[in-house]
């Protein structure tokens, strides 16, 4: 049996945030699950996957992107189904286009979607702060902060969001999805057979022509206020009120805030207003909180979200107390916070002594080598780039070259001694620049992209391509799974987990074929036949599309 | 107990992550609070990685610089590079068994001789112990079993709260049956090299 699924209700557990995530979906009936997999949030899709093949009565899929797996959640929800979708940060902007309509025709069954923030890049191209999306598409978030607060945050959102009628935003960040802490779990419901939904029609609510967005803008806005009602209510959203200093912080921060305020002896003196309810912003609450405050510190990573949210309402309400913040400097906007830098920001706020903790003398240590990741021993991205590289040598044109790149492991190929990475944006990216390239310049442009990656959002660029006559050389690197974020499910695998030995393997390879393309298909393996053929691909210089075609070795031992 | 703030660092593939569950399952198993935090993703490619553990009344699953109590390396060059993180007064754990990073292998950069370096910590920090954590758990069985000798080395040094039987039952609890053996001896290696 999953372990999620091993727990007796009222047993605690070491869990990780993600994992707390899981069983409380799980409580809370959790019907439909969809997802594409993004670090921090992959461990959500990955359990889910696993539970879903031993109950009959969930549902997952690993959807080709983001905005596919919350259509598959939306449509299951507008069923009257609980579903959920999660994803990173970024694979919010990919879905934000269903999201920002999703809001207005709302949902039957609660629907969650959970996005994990990655504050510091620890594993992303960007720290966009997705908080900002609860505003512009207007849906209530939830921001746990230890993961005792995930699984209670998870079985709330589904309550809200079937309350509300919307989509529920529970939103975390790399130190909550993936930190772990003691989880006392709840109950679990029936599981044993897919209780199916209904489609009731009903043109008013889930067309959104002009005529019925006008009117499902205004319910949403009705929403937002109800909303705003339930937030300033919400047990997530605690004030502790003490003396005339106040701290306001949400997510991680909060338990910066708890310890800091513990060690510097402030327990008795400053007053606490702690948010996990934190969209639409509690106006009431905070407004009651900051009454007789003379100065409050606004304590949260990234943007000054509720900062600026704190200081409007000073603003209107023409309130005496002073909000610090990031517009202060007590705090930067960029990356993820730790303990001591909240501890003396505190102390600083308050005018209070504050000695940083002493760490030993480290100057005589001499530059220690760094350990940058790279592809594995055995890796077949890497005999790809190297027969490229030596084709593209033997052709005179290597120092010609440029390499747009895509997200996965093989973003690696920018390391010494390949140097093969030259330009990336996001998922997808490689081909779209490339077209643009091959506008741009007379550079030679070979450009790469992985398997679960192409099929995510590197087609459109490529009929682009095809059609606009642009001239590029295409390598997909098809190692038959999403190996970056743990070995989730491809369409093009061979080697494929029990469940899904039914479902057809899709070539990239006839893929690209059949749209007409010129298409070559190599083993990175067999160097001297691989190098000839990408050679001749090359000496074209039309379009065409090389499928490296090699299982990562990785993924090759644990699939057997 | 008031709280203990442990950082155990290492290399991807070293089994931090396993280390840090034992931790804080024994802890857990005593009635401690825990909380942790590790980061997972382009870390684990060879990479560095960090696990932060928690224990008692701190609730901040993250250790800045200066506040480590504990510090359980189980590669000497990341020891020195995580020295920062801990207080003066702190007492560390360090297998000194090189793991070269490719970047040097290719000739891009330079592994320091490290005897000399570990001894320099021994000047600055509270306890330092150094040991081949890899010949022990070689001597267990498997060079993998060097993240539970070093579980072992750490309940050796009696500073948690924490007794010898509540690991050896986190051990039984979550290590497949079959290395369980292996890793019971680990662990008892890890435990006689600190105490004695």
């Amino acid at each position: 049996m999953h372990p999620l699924l091993a727990i007796k209700p009222g047993d605690k557990r070491l869990l990780m945030g993600n994992e707390a995530i899981v069983r409380g979906a799980l409580e809370a009936g959790l019907r439909v699950g969809a997802a594409y997999p993004g670090t921090p949030s992959s461990e959500i899709g990955n359990h889910l996957f696993s539970i879903s093949q031993e109950l009959s009565g969930l549902y997952f899929e690993f959807s080709t992107n983001e905005k596919v797996a919350m259509e598959v959640a939306a449509s299951a929800a507008a069923c009257g189904l609980r579903s959920l979708t999660c994803m990173k940060h970024v694979g919010l902007n990919v879905a934000a286009d269903t999201l920002m309509t999703l809001a207005y025709v709302g949902v039957r069954g609660g629907m969650v979607v959970v996005t994990a923030d990655d504050p510091s890049c620890h594993s992303s191209q960007n720290e966009q702060d997705n908080r900002y999306y609860a505003r512009l598409s207007g849906l209530p978030m939830l921001e746990p902060a230890t993961p005792q607060e995930a699984l209670e945050m998870t079985r709330e959102a589904f309550e809200l969001s079937e309350k509300l009628e919307i989509p529920v935003i529970l939103r975390t960040t790399t130190r909550v999805s993936h930190a772990r802490g003691v989880v006392a779990c709840g109950e679990l419901p029936d599981y044993s057979r897919f209780e199916k939904g209904r489609f009731e029609k009903d043109l008013k609510r889930w067309i959104p022509v002009p005529a019925v967005a006008r009117e499902r803008h205004k319910v949403l806005l009705e929403r937002m206020a109800e909303a705003e009602g339930l937030a300033s209510k919400a047990p997530f959203n605690r004030v502790v009120k003490k003396g005339p200093f106040g701290v306001v912080a949400s997510g991680v921060s909060v338990v910066y805030v708890l310890d800091a305020v513990k060690e510097l002896g402030l327990e008795e003196e400053v007053s606490l207003l702690l948010l996990g309810f934190t969209h639409p912003f509690p106006r009431t609450l905070a407004k009651e909180f900051l009454s007789g405050l003379e100065r409050c510190l606004v304590v949260e990573e990234l943007e000054p979200y509720l900062e600026e949210a704190l200081k409007v309402l000073v603003a209107e309400e023409e309130l005496r107390v002073k909000v610090l913040g990031k517009a202060e400097g007590y705090f930067p906007r960029y990356h993820e916070f730790h303990p001591e830098m909240v501890k003396a920001a505190l102390a600083k706020a308050f005018g209070r002594e504050y000695k940083a903790p002493e760490a030993p003398d480290t100057s005589w240590i001499p530059e220690l080598p760094p350990r940058p990741p790279t592809l594995c021993p055995g890796c077949p991205h890497r005999e790809t780039y190297k027969v490229v590289k030596e084709a593209l040598q033997e052709l005179g044109e290597e120092e010609n070259t440029v390499y747009p790149t895509d997200i996965g492991c093989y973003t690696l190929g920018l390391l010494p001694p390949l140097k093969m990475a030259d330009y990336l944006l996001c998922m997808g990216s490689s081909v779209g620049s490339s077209c643009g390239f091959s506008v741009a310049t007379d550079q030679r442009i070979v450009s790469f992209i992985g398997d679960s990656t192409f099929f995510h959002a590197g087609i459109p660029p490529l009929i682009n391509a095809y059609y606009q006559g642009h001239r590029f050389t295409l390598v997909v690197l098809d190692n038959e799974t999403t190996a970056m974020t743990g070995h989730q499910p491809v369409p093009s695998q061979e080697i494929r987990p029990e469940a899904l030995k039914e479902r057809p393997v899709i070539s990239i390879t006839r893929f690209c074929e059949n749209l007409g393309l010129p298409t070559i298909q190599i083993n990175p393996y067999k160097k001297e036949e691989a190098k000839k053929a990408v050679r001749e691909m090359l000496a074209s210089e039309r379009l065409g599309v090389i499928v490296s075609k090699a299982p990562c070795v990785l993924y090759k031992v644990k699939g057997k | 107990m008031t709280g203990f703030r442990i950082l155990a660092v290492g290399v991807g593939g070293q089994g931090i992550l396993l280390f840090s569950r034992l931790l804080g399952e024994a802890a857990l198993s005593q009635g401690y609070d825990v909380a942790m935090s590790e980061v997972h993703g382009m870390a684990q490619r060879g990479g560095v990685v960090e696990s932060n553990i928690v224990l008692g009344e701190v609730k901040s699953p993250y250790i800045s610089p200066g506040e480590a109590d504990i510090l359980v390396a189980l590669e000497p060059v990341e020891a020195l590079r995580a020295l920062g993180r801990c207080r003066k007064e702190a007492t560390a754990l360090v297998s000194s068994d090189p793991v070269v990073p490719q970047i040097v292998k290719d000739g891009l950069a330079t592994y320091p001789e490290v005897e000399p370096l570990l001894e320099k910590m021994k000047e600055v920090l509270g306890k330092v112990h150094i040991f081949s954590g890899e010949k022990l758990a070689r001597e267990a069985g498997s060079g993998k079993a060097l993240n539970v000798v070093m579980l072992g080395a750490l309940a050796g040094t009696g500073i948690l709260p924490i007794p010898r039987e509540a690991y050896l039952d986190a051990i039984r609890r979550v290590v497949k049956p079959k290395f369980q053996d292996l890793n019971l001896k680990a662990f008892d290696l890890g435990y006689e090299a600190v105490k004695a």
